[in-house]
């Protein structure tokens, strides 16, 4: 029995989402600059899905801009936005638990000679709004917040960013990585006063290669890769029709589906931290435990386990998952994001982050807790002697 | 005019009436590496072997022959009939070649005239030569102590003109001399030792000790690409590979957490030497050095040989850190060992491992445990992989 628990790493693609793209690969290969029919046809699809798109996030559809995923969005964003404020100031405000395609661009930066604050985040993943106002100076041009972390799924005040900026009377811009938010969690882009809000296809059931930028119309931003000047200059290069397709079919039916898959996957992280409790004994739920986390996201350390270990025992059994990210989990540093919050050694090594999808039942929490409960059991009988 | 690289033979110029196996041994290493880039023709004039390929390959063919041990130079030459009118052309091609590529003021010309009955001798053929060069580029002078480059005129059953003369590693053939099973761990030192006995003739098989699901298959991974590049230098290698956590989580629970490292070496000496009978090898390989690690000091070493009684050989013993990581990088294995994947010693490592263990206190610690089923275990879970 398969359980596949990574679904923040990247998500099994929809069958629609396949065969949608499969039809285009075959018949409608055309390039979208291209003057001919097979041209115009290949851009018409790709405008329907900027206009989806834009309606779902509420923005208008020629506020959004498609790259290759998340971590260009990102780049994009903060090198563009740095490159056109660079003469109103050197600080930028941003987290301590961003991911790293947030973080190493800006410690760039920082290295040239930029001032950020790394703000901190208490025991919940959540930064301080105190703490984010006392930052703020005359010379900050950019603040940069995730909604949604990756690791533990806390969900950041964003809403509250731009009104403490206004009352400071900062100009500075707001960006937001909403990659893990992205059809998961409520985002009101409009009425938040984000400015630029990144998103990637294969976190929602879309595939990988493609993901888009929000940005907007009241802000001109500078491209990063020059070329062609495709997405209106922005990001030059031939567009990924097959992946803008995919990714608005993902769009599509996660638009249908939001509701009822939320509270699905609601239910089963429930169910999930209800066995863990009852079964398995010194374990710490790093996930914030209000309202102010993702569904789909759950961060459980096991005391005297180390995660990967743990994890090659659960892989053995076919269940996947992961610790900390999977971005930076193939080397072996620890997770910067639990630091930040607080946690000792003991339960940063042996964290393990597990994410959900509208597939997962409560079968797969059985089985995952039972395999959980022996894998623990064998290890510390190793480990705490 | 034709084309063709030379290769030169080191210390089997010296094995006497063994000379024939060696060379015969080579020739299958070198036709073996060369056989996915295509090569026309290999053959044998007094003393060096010569391959016919297309010129456009040389330079891959190079690269590959470097890694051969028991060749000492290779050369790339100009071959001719043995005329004078065709030496001079190809000496004036090969030095014109030489001079578009590097910046050259004074050359020799150094003549060997196997071939007795070619009419001129060696001095004249050279002073005649150099004339003609002389005469061709203005710019070049005769250096006869310490010139730039020596443009050489081997006269043989053809002729043969060439300047570089690039360094193999020497050595000797691989399989010219009995069969090692190398511990491979995924650490630097390791591949280091393989190529090491390697270079003196033994042909390498690798044993890989694991303790997956406590260690992940990306180490697994990581070790059988360490065995690839080996296998550059070693041709094809069988990959034996062992599961020891259930002998780890056995000592673990019976045995003071000092010995942890010694007694699962003893363990991998063990079923080693296991594997080494079986597959006719006659002598493992290790990447020990002496104080390097607590387990690598003369007790350690004394109490994991007293475990098997095949020969252990540990070429770095000697060595310095340094002098391992300059050869790991010259051979190419040390991007890919310092991956950070964990090895199955570094889980159970203890917190002070103790360097000088008695023999008679680690064979009391063992006395708990039944050997003979755990080794018998770990042989029924191996896989073998061809590498």
């Amino acid at each position: 029995m398969e359980v596949y628990l990574d679904n923040c790493a990247t998500t099994k693609p929809r069958e629609e989402v396949i065969e949608e793209m499969l039809h285009v690969l075959r018949e409608e290969y055309g390039n979208p600059s291209s003057l001919h029919r097979k041209g115009f046809n290949a851009e018409k699809k790709i405008e329907e899905v900027r206009e989806n798109i834009g309606r779902f996030l509420n923005v208008s559809s020629d506020e959004i801009y498609f790259t290759s995923g998340g971590t260009e969005s990102n780049n994009l964003a903060i090198q563009s936005i740095i490159d056109k404020c660079h003469k109103k100031g050197k600080h930028i405000i941003t987290s301590k638990i961003e991911h790293p395609s947030v973080l190493n661009v800006l410690e760039y930066y920082e290295q040239k000679g930029y001032e950020i604050t790394y703000l901190d985040v208490d025991s919940n993943g959540l930064i301080s709004l105190e703490q984010f106002r006392d930052s703020i100076r005359d010379d900050t041009i950019l603040v940069c917040i995730m909604l949604v972390n990756n690791e533990v799924g806390s969900i950041q005040p964003i809403d509250k960013i731009k009104d403490i900026l206004r009352k400071e009377k900062s100009k500075a811009l707001l960006h937001v990585d909403g990659i893990q938010a992205f059809g998961k969690v409520p985002v009101n882009i409009k009425g938040w006063g984000i400015d630029t809000f990144s998103f990637s296809g294969h976190k929602i059931y879309g595939p990988k290669g493609i993901g888009g930028l929000f940005v907007d119309k009241k802000i001109k931003l500078n491209p990063i890769i020059f070329g062609g000047n495709q997405e209106r200059g922005l990001r030059s290069g031939t567009e990924n029709v097959p992946g803008i397709v995919g990714l608005g079919k993902a769009v599509e039916i996660m638009e249908k589906n939001y509701e009822k898959e939320s509270e699905k996957v609601k239910r089963i992280k429930n169910y999930f931290i209800k066995r863990l409790r009852e079964n398995i004994e010194l374990i710490k739920i790093n996930s914030p435990m209000s309202e102010k986390c993702s569904p789909y996201i759950l961060n459980v350390s096991f005391k005297y386990v180390k995660g990967e270990v743990l994890l090659h025992y659960l892989e053995d059994k076919e269940i996947y998952v992961s610790t900390g990210s999977a971005c930076s989990s193939k080397g072996t540093e620890k997770s910067h994001v639990l630091k930040a919050m607080g946690l000792s050694p003991l339960d940063i090594d042996g964290a393990i982050r597990f994410c959900f999808s509208y597939e997962n039942t409560i079968n797969d929490v059985d089985y995952t807790v039972d395999v959980l409960k022996n894998s623990v059991e064998e290890i510390r009988q190793i480990t705490m002697r | 005019m034709d084309k063709v690289i030379s290769v030169s033979l080191g210390e089997i110029a010296l094995k006497g009436l063994n000379r024939k196996y060696f060379e015969d041994e080579l020739i299958s290493r070198i036709k073996e590496n060369l056989k996915d880039i295509g090569y026309e023709r290999i053959y044998k004039e007094q003393g060096k072997f010569y391959i016919e390929a297309q010129e456009k390959d040389f330079d891959m063919i190079i690269d590959r022959l470097k890694k051969i041990f028991g060749l000492v130079y290779i050369s790339p030459c100009i071959r001719i009939d043995k005329n004078m009118g065709k030496i001079e052309e190809a000496s004036i091609q090969m030095i014109g070649e030489k001079l578009s590529n590097e910046n050259i003021k004074t050359f020799k010309v150094v003549t060997r005239r196997i071939d007795k009955s070619f009419p001129i001798k060696s001095p004249d053929v050279s002073k005649e030569i150099g004339a003609v060069i002389l005469k061709e580029y203005d710019d070049l002078k005769v250096d006869v102590h310490n010139p730039d480059i020596y443009l050489y005129i081997d006269i043989k059953e053809n002729c043969y003109v060439y300047i570089d003369k690039i360094r193999g590693y020497g050595g000797l053939p691989v399989g010219t001399n009995g069969h090692g099973l190398l511990l491979l761990s995924g650490g630097i030192d390791s591949p280091v030792a393989g190529f090491m006995m390697a270079k003196r003739g033994v042909k390498i098989s690798v044993v890989h000790f694991h303790s997956y699901p406590f260690t992940s298959e990306r180490a697994e991974e990581k070790v059988k690409k360490l065995a690839k590049i080996l296998s550059l230098y070693t041709g094809p290698i069988k990959f034996y590979s062992v599961n020891i956590l259930e002998i780890q989580k056995e000592l673990n629970s019976k045995c003071p957490e000092d010995e942890m490292t010694i007694l699962s070496r003893r363990f991998m000496m063990r079923i080693s030497e296991r594997i080494a009978n079986k597959n006719h090898i006659n002598a493992l390989i290790t990447g020990e050095n002496l104080g390097q690690v607590a387990s690598q000091t003369i007790e350690g070493i004394s109490v994991i040989n007293a475990v098997v009684n095949i020969p252990i050989l540990r070429p770095l013993i000697g060595f310095d850190k340094v002098d391992i990581i300059d050869l790991a990088k010259e051979i190419e294995t040390y991007e890919t060992s310092i991956l950070p994947y964990e090895d199955c010693c570094t889980l159970f490592l203890p917190q002070h491992p103790v360097t000088r263990p008695k023999l008679e206190n680690i064979e009391k610690s063992e006395e708990n445990i039944d050997i003979e089923r755990l080794i018998e275990n770990a042989l029924k879970t191996m896989k073998i992989y061809n590498i």
